[in-house]
């Protein structure tokens, strides 16, 4: 979706959070200078598009407890990975899925799922869940565990 | 802070899903038998304390035309904090994480073209000396968003 001015200030306007207030849409076009009516047609033509993914809260993982975060990466093959990959995306403890290119010989892994766990015990665990369901398919495994934010910052909109 | 019931019960239901209508939080806030003003007041206590880092749309940065592309490298100990600032000042890094592996240094750049990252990294690659691994998205899979609480 190419978005026009009007979007990427809606983007900029709300990505921090909405208003909470009564009509919070409302307090959004306010600033933006257009209607309630436009700004909830805009979100809702975003989220058709994916270029919105949800409205809602957005749980602060460590604050929760949840302090281990581990980064399991397989080796599947190329043949079923897509439909292993729809399947452990599914599960509750997933937050991110993708396929990456191997760079080979140093990284055989092409199939990324990001796990969060209250520690490294339950990372394992649930790791231990996917290896269950990948196993057949699967050549080699390995969890690169977080140890350090070196950066982080907020979303950027490309041109 | 502690959640109670009520947080936890927030939380669960509402990481997605919040209306878009002229009064979305008393619409969210009767589908959780709780009042508009219990709703916001709790939603603003959990953000005070951090518990949420935000409530609001979550945006997919890949949609909007821009490019965004994970990379790795393995950087010896004794440079680690000298290669982080140089990784780190580059204004299309976006996010940098130390990681236990070989390849220990993993970071996001993005950029508004794929040009324009991959020249951040080759920019990375000759003040270093040291090689990135460019791991480009081929395909996302459906992740449900739902931390259980």
């Amino acid at each position: 979706m190419k978005l026009d001015t009007t979007d990427r200030r809606l983007v900029m306007a709300t990505q921090a959070g909405l208003p909470l207030v009564g009509q919070p849409y409302k307090a959004v076009a306010e600033q933006l200078g257009i209607s309630a009516d436009e700004v909830m047609r805009r979100l809702a033509a975003m989220q058709a598009a994916g270029v919105l993914r949800r409205i809602g809260a957005v749980p602060n993982h460590y604050a929760l407890g949840y302090r281990a975060n581990g980064m399991t990466v397989w080796d599947v093959a190329d043949g079923l990975v897509d439909e292993l990959g729809e399947r452990i995306g599914r599960l509750t403890f997933v937050s991110h899925c993708y396929r990456r290119p191997r760079h080979l010989p140093d990284w055989p892994y092409n199939l990324f799922a990001m796990v969060h766990g209250r520690d490294r015990a339950e990372v394992e665990a649930y790791r231990a869940e996917l290896r269950a369901i990948l196993d057949p398919a699967c050549r080699a495994e390995d969890v690169l565990y977080s140890c350090g934010i070196l950066k982080k910052t907020g979303l950027r909109i490309g041109g | 802070m502690e959640l109670d019931e009520v947080d936890r019960r927030i939380l669960n239901a509402l990481q997605g899903g919040f209306p878009i209508c002229a009064r979305p939080y008393r619409v969210a806030a009767e589908c959780l038998g709780l009042s508009e003003r219990r709703l916001t007041a709790r939603l603003k206590r959990m953000l005070k304390a951090r518990v949420l880092t935000r409530f609001g749309p979550l945006y997919n940065a890949d949609r909007m035309g821009g490019s965004n592309v994970l990379a790795a490298m393995t950087v010896p100990e004794a440079d680690y904090e000298n290669v982080a600032t140089l990784v780190n000042a580059r204004p299309e890094i976006a996010h940098n994480y130390r990681r236990e592996h070989r390849l220990n240094m993993w970071f996001v750049g993005a950029g508004e073209t794929p040009e324009a990252v991959e020249a951040a990294f080759r920019r990375i690659e000759a003040a270093t000396g040291l090689a990135v691994y460019r791991f480009p998205k081929e395909r996302e899979y459906f992740v449900e968003l739902k931390l259980e609480l």
